[in-house]
C-alpha cells in the first residue's frame, strides 16, 4: 500500500467536514422561505441564513481537503472506502440533530451504496 | 438549534416525498457534468493562477454547475430527510465513471461496473423506502 496515512487522514477530515455541511445545509434549508430570491434570508431574525452558508462553506472545506487527499501518490482505491465513511457519520447526526428515524430500508440502502463506492474505488487504480 | 420552530410542510400530501430524491439525482447529474467540466478545464489552462483559473471557461462553467447542484440540494433537503438525501449523492461516482469513459475514454473495469451497480440498487432502495 503506498498511500501515505497523511493522505487518509485528510480524506477522513473531507469526510467528516461533508458530513457536517450537510447537517448545516439541512439546518438552514429549512428556514428557506418559499420564493428563490430568499435563499440566504431566514425567516427568523437576525435574517441571515447563517446555518446555509455555513454549509457551504464546510462542503468547500471539505472539497478541499479531499483534493488534498487524493493528490498522488494517494490511490483511490484506499481512499474511496474513506470517503463513505462520510455517509455513515451522516446517518448519525441525522439522528442526532434532526430526530430522523433509522430504518431497515436506509440501512440496507447504505449498504449497498457503501460497498459500491468500495468497489468503484477498487477499480480505479 | 431551534430546529422545530420551523415546521417542515408535511401535512402536504404523500407525493411530495418522493420529490426531494428526484431533485437529488438531479443535483448528482450537474455535479457529475461539474467534475468533467473542471477535469477539462485543468487539462487546458493556459496560464497558472487565478487569472489562468478566471479566463478557462470549461473550469468557471463546473464551478456555475456545482452552485446549481447546491441549490438543488437545498431545495431537496427543505422537504426530504437528510439520512435518506445524503448517501443518494454517491450517484454522481455512477455518473463521473460513465462520463470519464465517454469523454476521457478511461477505463471501465469488472469493479467499476459491479460498484455501479451496487450504488444504483442501494439509490434505489432508499427511493422506494422514502415513498413508502
Amino acid at each position: 500500500m503506498k498511500t501515505p496515512i497523511s493522505h487518509m487522514l485528510l480524506v477522513l477530515l473531507a469526510a467528516f467536514i461533508g458530513s457536517f455541511g450537510g447537517v448545516f445545509l439541512k439546518s438552514g434549508a429549512e428556514q428557506v422561505r418559499d420564493g428563490w430570491i430568499y435563499l440566504f434570508v431566514s425567516r427568523n431574525p437576525p435574517f441571515f441564513n447563517w446555518r446555509l452558508a455555513s454549509g457551504v462553506a464546510l462542503f468547500l472545506l471539505s472539497s478541499y481537503f479531499f483534493v488534498l487527499g487524493i493528490r498522488p501518490p494517494g490511490e483511490l482505491s484506499v481512499l474511496y472506502p474513506m470517503v463513505s465513511l462520510g455517509y455513515i457519520f451522516t446517518l448519525l447526526w441525522s439522528r442526532i440533530f434532526f430526530k430522523e428515524p433509522l430504518t431497515r430500508t436506509k440501512f440496507i440502502g447504505l449498504g449497498l451504496i457503501v460497498a459500491g463506492v468500495v468497489f468503484v474505488g477498487l477499480g480505479s487504480k | 438549534m431551534s430546529v422545530a420552530a420551523t415546521p417542515s410542510p408535511l401535512t402536504s400530501p404523500k407525493p411530495a416525498r418522493r420529490q426531494p430524491v428526484g431533485l437529488v439525482f438531479c443535483c448528482t447529474v450537474l455535479g457529475a457534468a461539474a467534475q468533467i467540466l473542471m477535469k477539462t478545464g485543468a487539462n487546458h489552462m493556459a496560464q497558472p493562477g487565478l487569472l489562468g483559473m478566471a479566463t478557462n471557461a470549461p473550469l468557471m462553467g463546473g464551478y456555475c454547475l456545482y452552485g446549481l447542484s447546491t441549490l438543488l440540494l437545498v431545495l431537496a433537503l427543505k422537504d426530504g430527510e437528510l439520512s435518506l438525501l445524503y448517501p443518494v449523492i454517491a450517484l454522481t461516482y455512477v455518473w463521473v465513471t460513465i462520463l470519464s469513459f465517454l469523454v476521457f475514454h478511461d477505463e471501465i473495469n469488472p469493479w467499476k461496473l459491479l460498484g455501479i451497480v451496487l450504488i444504483v440498487s442501494g439509490v434505489g432502495v432508499l427511493g422506494k423506502g422514502g415513498r413508502r
